[in-house]
């Protein structure tokens, strides 16, 4: 009974936390504290965790290594913008089909290549976000290489804000029920998880579906943010952005995710004017984590008030 | 009845024919150990059965139904669980994870009900809990539940993959050299409890190993493989006098 109070205890204390700093910065951007910039980076940065977080969940806690996540991100940026856009339905069903496309889209990826292991699955990956983005380009319908322009700017604060907290809970939720714990085995031994009656290929098929339904609806929220998309927005690179944070947060750590995706957000804010360091910068910072902290910023381990409550009380 | 029925299996790697018309029964109950030298065809022979590997020819009878085709995890369903001859625990998780793990083919809830935490997710991870504890009990794991399973030393590392392998709920229990490294103490436990298990759970146990006391002491039938092919069968004492085993393998042991 003790430990079901302290549940309940612990839920309502994390969902005030949320709540005041929703209503904060809410406040913030109608007092017209928060300007423009500011603005752009926090929605980059809710954007940017959603994309981590869900990216995390493949190549973290089940250990398949992919690199198309951008691809994803464009099939639900697309369907959304086609959805809110062309055929003028609301926001919320053009974020409903983002996730549902961007899932089917997993799922027809996942089959075939879920077989595949390491650099193999690494490389249909990588192949799959190319393809995706040389269709888009040779897409009329979606205007090609020119991209889609003037898309209404739907994606507001409490959207930004609601749908990365459903990210993180639908993810950690997923993570710490019986079926986290088997997505997780696959990642430690594939073959004993198999012989302990998991049925691996589902799994992994699971967690890539989940994974991509939630990069479709970064791709929607980014669509309907940054008023334009072009296929170039979504290549190899942003990819690329995406597995750094996961990497940098330590793989198997949502928490990591989160706090890799606000550090490199915020790098990439503060380096604008100088995008070609910043790359360099990205590349230096791999570097030396993967010589001294090869297990990413929080290695497989959860940040959370345990945490800091240990920090600050000394040793309890 | 037969628990289990081989019929003229096959196998072979490349060239190399690493089993050779192999036939087997074990009844509901017994306790029969698979024993022959390094390289014998051992392992291929529970790994033909819990289908990592596909056989070339012959059948695996398991309750009346062939089990050649079907994947690990149905296997496991169906109610056969082994052990490793090389440790495979899930190493970075705690020893009580990789039990729970273990009972996942029968999870009380479902997905949404998972990610949505309704309460009968709460009921059902209680009740994972409360049932992973139970084994770790009977193997004097209990307190060692929260620690990663890398950490523990081999002995232990040993006993938690049967305890990971009962958690399955098997009727026919494989283990692939379980006193591999344990020193002759820590095998006579290990003989102890594989009694007790098998009164307790009302298990038939197929076992590899090299311990010849182990085998004699606790085995009631014996098959001898060597090269792919069985050279005998029987009780321990007659395997024991057996010419043609202490040729290819007991040698001056027994001899």
């Amino acid at each position: 009974m003790q430990k079901v109070k302290n549940n309940w205890v612990k839920i309502g204390s994390e969902a005030l936390i949320l709540a005041v700093l929703f209503i904060l910065v809410q406040y913030l951007i109608t007092a017209g504290v928060l300007n423009q910039y500011y603005q752009i980076n926090l929605s980059s940065v809710c954007i940017n965790i959603i994309l981590a977080v869900s990216l995390s969940l493949i190549n973290g806690f089940t250990g398949q290594l992919s690199l198309g996540h951008a691809g994803f991100m464009a099939v639900g940026a697309y369907v959304a913008v086609i959805i809110t856009n062309m055929l003028d339905l609301h926001f919320i069903i053009g974020i409903l089909g983002a996730c549902l496309s961007a899932g089917l889209a997993g799922f027809i990826i996942g089959v075939p290549t879920l077989r595949l292991k390491g650099d193999y699955l690494a490389i249909a990956t990588l192949a799959f976000g190319e393809i995706i983005r040389v269709v888009l380009q040779n897409i009329n319908y979606v205007n090609g290489p020119a991209g889609i322009m003037g898309i209404p700017k739907l994606t507001t604060w409490p959207w930004l804000f609601g749908t990365t907290v459903l990210t993180v809970l639908v993810i950690v939720n997923l993570i710490n029920s019986s079926y986290g714990r088997a997505i997780i085995s696959v990642r430690e031994d594939e073959t004993a998880s198999e012989l302990m009656g998991i049925n691996t290929t589902k799994y992994k098929i699971l967690a890539f579906v989940i994974g991509a339904m939630f990069a479709g609806l970064a791709g929607a929220l980014y669509a309907h943010y940054f008023y334009i998309i072009k296929p170039e927005t979504f290549n190899f690179l942003k990819s690329f952005d995406i597995l750094i944070m996961v990497v940098l947060g330590g793989l198997g750590s949502t928490t990591g995710a989160i706090i890799a995706a606000v550090f490199v957000t915020a790098l990439t804010a503060a380096l604008q004017s100088f995008p070609a360091i910043r790359m360099i910068l990205y590349a230096l910072i791999l570097i030396i984590v993967m010589i001294y902290r090869p297990q990413g910023l929080m290695g497989n381990k959860e940040l959370s008030m345990k945490t800091f409550g240990r920090i600050w009380g000394g040793s309890k | 009845m037969n628990l289990m029925e081989i019929k003229n299996l096959d196998k072979s790697f490349g060239g190399l024919s690493a089993l050779l018309d192999f036939n087997f029964q074990i009844a509901e109950g017994e306790l029969v150990g698979l024993i022959g030298p390094t390289g014998a065809g051992k392992t291929t022979v529970f790994n033909l059965i819990t289908g990592v590997y596909r056989p070339d020819k012959g059948s695996v009878m398991f309750r009346g139904e062939n089990l050649v085709g079907l994947a690990p995890y149905t296997i496991c369903a169906k109610g056969i669980a082994r052990t490793f001859q090389n440790i495979r625990l899930f190493n970075d998780l705690t020893v009580l994870d990789n039990v729970k793990i273990a009972t996942h083919k029968d999870v009380p809830y479902g997905l949404i009900s998972a990610i949505l935490r309704t309460p009968a997710f709460f009921r059902g991870e209680e009740e994972i809990e409360k049932e992973a504890i139970k084994y770790l009990e009977i193997f004097n794991l209990k307190d060692k539940m929260d620690e990663l399973a890398k950490n523990l030393p081999y002995g232990e590392q040993r006993r938690i993959e049967i305890v990971r392998a009962l958690a399955t709920k098997p009727l026919l229990l494989i283990l692939d050299e379980p006193a591999a490294g344990m020193n002759p103490q820590e095998t006579q436990e290990l003989m102890e409890l594989i009694r007790y298990i098998r009164k307790e759970f009302n298990l038939t146990i197929l076992l590899i190993e090299h311990d010849m006391s182990l085998v004699m002491g606790v085995c009631e039938r014996l098959y001898v493989l060597d090269y792919g092919q069985v050279i005998a069968e029987g009780t321990p004492d007659e395997i024991r006098s057996n010419k043609r085993v202490i040729e290819a393998y007991l040698g001056e042991d027994v001899g």
